[in-house]
């Protein structure tokens, strides 16, 4: 027990200095690499309450696609420092203001202030049930049917959030000549060769 | 005596600690050696197809080549670039030994024989071999060289986009078994070979494997190191012991990938004949056979086929393999339901 506290606070410490990091760091990619760090914490603080498959999705979906694609852009970027530094107080006070208002959410979502839905003991009477079976198995049989529609209106979420990507980067232009592989696997001897008889002196 | 030694390594928390490193060790010294022998295998394979003899000098029948090599590897001298990134550059090569090495952890090498036999085996392994990436795009970025960045931008998109359908893969032998636990992967495998899951998944064996190809850089995939317009790709400005490593972590990815390929598709330790004088032979030599037998296509592919242009392998990951495997997982998914057939919890 007093070993899993120390892990405990050795991640959570970790996580915290990271994502500090994260927003002092004055590269962009270090940014992003300690993002991937907190990640990585935030996972195996998942599986220090026993919730393997969430931190193994966390590390799947997180750290193996949504961070590479960050660090992936970010690496492009040519951002200057002193002009980012300039325009720091003018956004600072919009920022704090929507930091505060997370982290009083944060506090009223998990019943720490005032009466939230969930509060935390409550969160620990559902982990003392859940680990009667292992978790996956315990997401799956309330995910596709006691979620339902939620599930169904995350997704629809996600798909509008696709479409709109794609507008914003789809645009048709003319005259380019596109590759058809259909077309080109297709394509017959009879359609790609003729045999020319060449006259002699005559070219053809 | 012999009872005082058991209670020493479980429960006394020094036994278990040596014993968890004794474990690791018989795991990684075996696969290096593998790892070595597998660039030996790779180069006379090579040499066979092109019509040469392949390493022969160095020890009988050259078998003493990879030794060489290694030393040879470890004696260079480190050269880290004047304009590089001096930690990530370091650090790179280190993330993709390490990511290489610790998947290991949860391969079922024989009835019982693996080091973590944790529930989200599958899961574990898919989200390690999405970390491989990291060294590759960390070390294209450190290098601060236009090839190396180009190679690792190459990398990172082609491994992302064929994560994708191996993950659908995953999910329709998931299906199948109905645990994410890789022993009993192998156990709904056991009897005739043609009970393990390569003849009824035939279409998700071939783009796994397919996959498999284009996540470890290999041909017809290996753009992000293309010779002929990268120089070496992203790990151009790497010399010595930091080539070595992404040498050794790309070998055993490759490895891994063959492993995950025996334990998903071709039965993992099982004979493929379940009857006397198959069953005898330790299941371990089974699974390392067949670990064997993919490694060799792996190493065919290399020596027959040309490399890709790099749109048609984005066309052919995004555009085929996705819709392809999306497909195949809505079709078992369907079959198990309405014929029956779905694994009991």
């Amino acid at each position: 027990m007093i070993l899993q506290a120390l892990a405990f606070y050795v991640f959570a410490a970790i996580t915290v200095a990271s994502a500090a990091m994260v927003v002092v760091s004055r590269n962009p990619v270090y940014s992003v690499l300690f993002l991937i760090l907190a990640f990585f914490n935030a996972a195996a603080l998942f599986l220090l309450i026993g919730a393997e498959f969430i931190a193994m999705i966390l590390v799947i979906v997180y750290v193996g696609a949504v961070a590479v694609l960050f660090l992936f852009v970010v690496m492009m970027l040519d951002i200057n420092l002193t002009e980012l530094r300039e325009g720091f107080l003018e956004y600072f006070p919009v920022g704090a203001l929507i930091g505060a208002v997370v982290f009083a959410e944060l506090l009223l979502g998990v019943g720490i202030i005032g009466s939230g839905s969930t509060t935390i003991e409550a969160l620990n009477t559902h982990g003392a049930q859940v680990t009667a079976i292992d978790n996956t198995r315990a997401i799956g049989q309330v995910l596709y049917t006691q979620y339902f529609y939620l599930f169904q209106v995350a997704g629809l979420v996600l798909l509008v959030a696709m479409i709109g990507a794609i507008v914003l980067t789809l645009r048709s232009r003319p005259g380019v000549r596109r590759q058809k592989a259909g077309d080109q696997i297709n394509r017959t001897k009879d359609q790609a060769m003729t045999v020319v008889k060449v006259p002699t002196r005559g070219g053809v | 005596m012999f009872a005082e030694i058991h209670t020493f390594f479980t429960t006394n928390w020094l036994g278990i600690a040596i014993l968890i490193l004794l474990q690791c060790l018989a795991v990684t010294v075996p696969l290096l050696l593998a790892v070595a022998y597998m660039t030996y295998a790779d180069r006379k394979i090579w040499a066979s197809i092109q019509l040469r003899r392949g390493p022969n000098v160095v020890g009988p029948f050259g078998l003493l080549q990879p030794m060489a090599d290694g030393l040879k590897l470890v004696l260079k001298e480190t050269i880290v670039p004047s304009s590089a990134n001096g930690i990530l550059f370091i650090i790179a090569p280190m993330i993709a030994f390490m990511t290489a090495l610790v998947a290991w952890a949860v391969v079922p090498f024989d009835d019982g024989w693996v080091i973590a036999d944790i529930n989200v085996g599958i899961l574990y392994l898919f989200a390690i071999s999405s970390l491989g990436v990291y060294g590759i795009i960390i070390a294209g970025w450190a290098s601060n060289s236009k090839y190396a960045f180009l190679g690792a931008l190459r990398s990172a998109a082609q491994m992302v986009s064929y994560e994708v359908s191996i993950g659908f893969v995953l999910i329709t032998v998931l299906l199948c078994v109905g645990s994410l636990n890789l022993s009993d992967v192998v156990i709904a495998q056991s009897g005739w070979f043609w009970n393990w899951y390569w003849l009824p998944l035939l279409p998700m064996f071939v783009i796994f494997f397919i996959s498999a190809l284009a996540e470890t850089n290999r041909t017809p995939f290996d753009l992000p190191m293309s010779e002929a317009e990268l120089v070496a790709g992203f790990h151009t400005e790497y010399s010595a012991m930091t080539f070595g490593l992404f040498f050794l972590g790309e070998y055993a990815n490759m490895i891994l990938l063959s492993a995950l390929g025996a334990v998903l598709f071709l039965g993992g330790w099982h004979s493929p004949i379940p009857y006397a004088p198959f069953t005898l032979v330790p299941g371990v030599i089974w699974f390392a056979l067949k670990i064997a037998f993919l490694l060799f296509i792996f190493s065919w592919t290399k020596g027959t086929l040309p490399r890709y242009r790099y749109d048609q392998l984005m066309r052919l990951g995004w555009k085929v393999f996705l819709p392809v495997s999306l497909g195949w997982v809505v079709l078992t998914a369907a079959v198990l339901t309405f014929g029956g057939w779905l694994p009991k919890p």
